[in-house]
Order: C-alpha cells, then sequence, then structure tokens
C-alpha cells in the first residue's frame, strides 16, 4: 500500500487521470494562439529589435554612447549581466538541486524555470560581449592557437566567468532537452498533421518510451543533476569572484560566493513566480501548478532572502570591524551616500519584504506573492547597482570622485533584453510543454488528487 | 520474418503484475513502453545497471585532467606571463576552469553515449506500434523470435494477464 501523508496537499489537483495531463498541457501547443499572445509576442519583438538596433548604435559609436565613464567603468551593462545570471539560477536549481532532494513539487514547474534559465543566460551573455566595447573581436576571450602565440589568462576571473557561463548554458540546455524529448514524443503522436509529427518526431529524437531507454534516461538525469547542482553553485560563485578577487573596497569580501548564489536563487524563484502565477493562468494549468506549489517556492523565497539580509548586515559589521577606513567609508557612503536612495531600494525590496512571507495567508495569496515577486526583481536590480557603481563611484582619488547616469542607449539596450526574453518564452510556451508531463505523471499516483488514498485496483477495466 | 504481439494496460500496476505473470510462465519480454518511468519495472525486467554513470566519471576526468594540464601548460611553457608578480604556476587559480571542463565533458559524453546507445537523436524514426503509448497506455512487447511458445500461446498468455487490445502483427526486420 502506498504511503499517503495526512500533511502534504495533492500536487494536482482536479481528479485528472493521465490523459488529462496530457491534454490540459499540451492544450497551448494544439490550439490556435489567442489574441493576448500575438500582442505580446509582438510587443516583446519589437522591444528586442530595438534593443538590437541600440547594440548596433553602440558597437558604431563606441562606448562614449554609454554614461560610463574613467571612474565608474562597470554601468548598468554589468549590473544587467550580474542580474540576468541570478535570474537564470533558478531554474537548474529546480530541476537539479530539488531532484536530488526528491522534492516532488519540482516536476510542475521545473520545465518552464529551465527554459527561463536559458533565456536569462542567453540575456546576460550579451553584456558581457557588447561591454568588451569591440563586439567583433569578442572571439578573442577563447584560448585557439592564434598567430600571435599568446593564450588568455587563466588567472583572471573574467575568464573563469566565460568558461562557467558557457558550460553553464550548454550543460542546462542539454538537461533541458533531454528531459523534454519524452514529451515531445508525447506531442508527436497527438499530432494530426503530418509536417508537425515529423517536425515534432524529429525534435524528440524519435522517442518511444522503451524501458530501456527510460531506464537510462533516468539515470542520466540524475547524474546530470549531480553535475548540475555543483555548477549552479559554482556560476554565480564565479561571477562574484569578478568583484571580490579585485582591491575595491565593497568588493574585496570573502561574503560573497554564498552571498551571491542564495542572492541568485532568491531573484531566480522571484522570476519564476512572476511568470507562473501569469501563465499557469493564461494557460489555464491551475490545477498542476496549485497555491501549494507557489507556497513551497515561497518558502524557497524566504530561506534564500533570509541569507540574502544576513549577509548585507555582515557586510556592514565586517566593514566597521575590520577597522579599515577606505572599507568603513564604502558602507557609509552606501547607506548615506548620494546613491543612498538606492541603497534603501534594495534594502526594502530584499531584507524587509520577504520576511512578510512568515505569514501564511501571505505565502498563500497569489495576488500579493506576485506583487512581491517584482519587488524582488527589482530589488535585486538594485542590489547589483548598488554592489557596481556606489562601490566605484568614489574611488581612492576624491579627485576622480563623480556619478553616473546611464544614457538611453544603456536603457534601451537592457529593455532589449527583456524583449529577447519575452519572445523566447512566447515561442517556448507555443512549441514545447510547459509543464514536464512524463515527471508529472510519475508523480501523480502519489500526489495526484485523483489518486491519493484510493484504494489501487488491480485489473485495467475492459473498455 | 516474425511476429510481434502486443498489448496494453491503462494501470502501471496491472502492467508490473502482468510482466512477472508472463515471466513466471517463462515467457521473454522483448519491451515494455510506458508514458512515464514506471518504479520498480527496472528491476522486475531485470536490466542490467546502466553504465551511464561510468562514462560520464571517466569523460570528466579526461575533461578535468586536459583543462588543467593545458592551463599548467600555458603558463609553465607556453606563454609564461607575469601577473602581479604571483608565480606560473598558481594552481589554486586553475580551479574553475578545471572544474567546469570536467562537468561540461562529462555531461555531453553522457548524452552523447546515452543517444547513441538508444539509438536515439534527430532524425531516428521509431517503430511506434501503438501511439498512446505517450499518453497513457503501458505496452508489452512480445516476440515470437525470442520465444519457443508459438504466436497463438503468446496472444493467449498476453491476454490472459488482462492486457487489452492484444494484436499480432507481420514484420520483415
Amino acid at each position: 500500500m502506498m504511503h499517503v501523508s495526512p500533511v502534504r496537499e495533492p500536487l494536482i489537483n482536479g481528479e485528472k487521470s493521465y490523459n488529462d495531463i496530457t491534454n490540459d498541457v499540451m492544450a497551448p501547443v494544439r490550439a490556435k494562439p489567442g489574441k493576448l499572445w500575438y500582442i505580446g509576442i509582438t510587443v516583446s519583438t519589437i522591444v528586442m529589435i530595438f534593443g538590437f538596433a541600440m547594440i548596433g548604435y553602440t558597437v558604431w559609436f563606441g562606448i562614449g554612447k554609454w554614461g560610463v565613464n574613467r571612474t565608474i567603468g562597470w554601468g548598468w551593462s554589468i549590473t544587467n549581466f550580474v542580474w540576468w545570471v541570478g535570474i537564470g539560477h533558478a531554474g537548474t536549481f529546480i530541476s537539479a538541486i530539488l531532484l536530488l532532494f526528491r522534492q516532488k513539487w519540482r516536476t510542475s514547474i521545473n520545465r518552464a524555470a529551465e527554459a527561463m534559465t536559458i533565456f536569462a543566460v542567453m540575456c546576460a551573455g550579451i553584456f558581457p560581449l557588447i561591454h568588451m566595447g569591440r563586439l567583433p573581436l569578442g572571439f578573442f576571450i577563447l584560448p585557439y592557437p592564434n598567430s600571435r602565440e599568446l593564450w588568455v589568462n587563466f588567472n583572471s576571473p573574467l575568464l573563469w566567468d566565460v568558461f562557467a557561463i558557457t558550460t553553464y548554458l550548454l550543460v542546462s540546455l542539454l538537461f533541458w532537452y533531454m528531459g523534454l524529448i519524452p514529451d515531445l514524443g508525447t506531442i508527436r503522436d497527438r499530432m494530426k498533421t503530418l509536417w508537425k509529427k515529423k517536425a515534432y518526431n524529429f525534435l524528440s529524437f524519435g522517442w518511444k518510451g522503451s524501458a530501456r531507454h527510460w531506464h537510462r534516461h533516468e539515470s542520466m538525469s540524475l547524474i546530470l543533476a549531480g553535475l548540475a547542482a555543483p555548477l549552479v553553485l559554482s556560476v554565480h560563485t564565479i561571477v562574484s569572484f569578478d568583484f571580490a578577487t579585485s582591491v575595491i573596497p565593497g568588493w574585496h569580501t570573502t561574503i560573497f560566493p554564498p552571498y551571491f548564489v542564495s542572492g541568485a536563487v532568491f531573484s531566480g524563484f522571484a522570476m519564476v513566480l512572476t511568470l507562473m502565477i501569469v501563465t499557469r493562468k493564461a494557460l489555464h494549468l491551475e490545477e498542476y501548478i496549485t497555491v501549494g506549489h507557489v507556497e513551497s517556492m515561497n518558502k524557497v523565497i524566504i530561506a534564500t532572502g533570509s541569507i540574502v539580509g544576513i549577509a548585507y548586515i555582515t557586510e556592514l559589521f565586517m566593514a566597521w570591524y575590520s577597522g579599515v577606513e577606505y572599507e568603513r567609508y564604502a558602507f557609509l557612503n552606501r547607506a548615506l551616500g548620494p546613491y543612498a536612495w538606492a541603497y534603501w531600494i534594495m534594502m526594502t525590496c530584499n531584507v524587509i519584504s520577504p520576511q512578510l512571507l512568515w505569514f501564511k495567508k501571505l505565502r498563500r495569496n497569489l495576488t500579493f506573492t506576485f506583487i512581491l515577486s517584482i519587488f524582488i526583481n527589482i530589488g535585486m536590480w538594485f542590489e547589483r547597482f548598488v554592489i557596481v557603481v556606489t562601490s566605484l563611484h568614489r574611488d581612492y582619488l576624491p579627485s576622480s570622485w563623480t556619478m553616473y547616469k546611464p544614457t538611453w542607449v544603456e536603457v534601451a539596450i537592457y529593455l532589449g533584453t527583456f524583449g529577447l526574453f519575452f519572445t523566447l518564452f512566447f515561442l517556448f510556451i507555443r512549441v514545447f510543454p510547459v509543464i514536464a508531463l512524463s515527471e508529472v505523471k510519475s508523480v501523480a499516483r502519489s500526489s495526484a488528487k485523483k489518486f491519493i488514498g484510493k484504494p489501487i485496483k488491480n485489473k485495467t477495466p475492459e473498455k | 520474418m516474425r511476429s510481434i504481439i502486443y498489448g496494453h494496460f491503462t494501470d502501471e500496476l496491472d502492467l508490473l503484475n502482468a510482466v512477472k505473470e508472463l515471466q513466471n510462465k517463462g515467457i521473454k519480454i522483448d519491451d515494455v513502453r510506458t508514458p512515464f518511468p514506471v518504479h520498480g519495472l527496472d528491476s522486475v525486467l531485470k536490466l542490467p545497471r546502466s553504465r551511464l554513470p561510468i562514462a560520464a566519471f571517466i569523460a570528466g576526468a579526461i575533461g578535468g585532467s586536459l583543462g588543467l594540464l593545458f592551463q599548467i601548460w600555458v603558463f609553465t611553457r607556453g606563454w609564461p606571463l607575469v601577473i602581479g608578480g604571483k608565480p606560473f604556476l598558481s594552481l589554486p587559480s586553475f580551479i574553475p576552469v578545471t572544474f567546469e571542463l570536467t562537468v561540461l565533458f562529462a555531461a555531453f559524453a553522457m548524452v552523447i553515449l546515452f543517444l547513441v546507445r538508444s539509438n536515439l537523436g534527430p532524425g531516428s524514426l521509431p517503430d511506434i506500434l501503438d501511439e498512446e503509448v505517450t499518453n497513457d497506455h503501458f505496452q508489452i512487447i512480445l516476440t515470437d523470435r525470442n520465444n519457443s511458445a508459438s504466436e497463438a500461446e503468446l496472444e493467449e498468455a498476453l491476454a490472459s494477464t488482462g492486457a487489452l487490445g492484444v494484436k499480432n502483427i507481420k514484420t520483415d526486420n
């Protein structure tokens, strides 16, 4: 007899059979897209094209078109880079680390979250490339045999970043796609048109659901999860090294790796919530992404958000305790200097607002969670802005102190990455199943409302 | 020329029972196809433990050591650079790239081997007998080539386990 937990609520509401699960999840792929979808993709494509045009504008006229200057060399673009990479941490965290911890609720959200991860990392990758100023020479960051016989600097955290982000993107893509192939097979078999069948067969790699394949697939997924778990943690650790290995007060901190990783998971989950609360409504998946799922994600948010809060306070304490006057000044300047408004936005959004989630009522309130998730997205963006800009704008030499303000070009490029992100997301929900079908089915017996607590029948009824 | 005899169940527990029943009768099962990995099916079918983890370990070891050796070569032989007066061979700073390459090699090797071993890949054409297998059918496939019993006996044995829609088709391969 299967164990029935008296405490845990079902992960799939409604009396859903396996067939219902297939049909519900596939509905957006099968149906003709609605008006909202067309409006959404049109707007996001226009914004994306505008953003790319502004990248072209930057490449043509040079970085001088941005607000960065000699004192503040890393402006919006590095802020945006770290922000997007951070957002890209939720997907693989959900599918790898929660798989290893056997969290069944992950099955309803891992597919979309992982897609989001991949798109976010793509958006992130744009910024360091254009920030180098000479986009066509971007390949110089790769160690390849060249006529100058010169190699890259393996001692530089910026180069580690190249390896970390590339590996993360590729491995996340593999992990995501390998999870997709059984579901693409499901779509193939439900398609009526020949060319669609062929296209989905191509995409599904000819999946046929053989027990041998499943057996291998499961053992591969487990090892991939085992590989991806430390990878997730390594990526933002290495991003934090970009700052932590420098000698700038405010950056030169040993607390950075864990602080960045938890911040990344924090912001990533916030973005997953922002997207999923809308998606579940728009695609009618309320029975699969339940309030219980939202609550579980909110619990992760409160855990990581509290770690982030402790990290902020630890930074302040260490600045005072170290007795280094530069260090002390950097942090006083953050909280009370000309960028204090950014600091206090960060503090409010990241430290105070997630604490409201201690209340169960609020954790389970979708409207509240949605608004809160946007607050966290904003707060985490400001965290990176505070780290990058306020640490730089008053450096060791007071004569070079200055302020930084982005130009409209920088703003447009940032908006353009949103365009890219949402364009890809809109395409994704039309072509691929948003929920991992086979994974949801595999936990249905133990966690779907239809099966919980029901006696197990022994014979397939005659049709 | 061989015959393929197949039937399906709509419940994974019935499938497990049927597999056991057939095995007790000494019938070899050619393949079982399911919409999701059924718990306990691999042990009932006595599928050998996958060696993919071993392959991943080997590939990871290759990736990691290649990455580390390359960095050591670059910084001691290829083009030694003085960076901040630090030693040429600064192993700790080679760790991140070594780690990333380990993961990269292991992941790619495992996925490629998985696809090759399972005969899956872009353009692969599967022999699908029942399209509902990717939806909610749990299918058992028998073949007269692997079994001494006759086609009719196999059909009967399969039907007696409660399998629905038992069919027999002939193929050349």
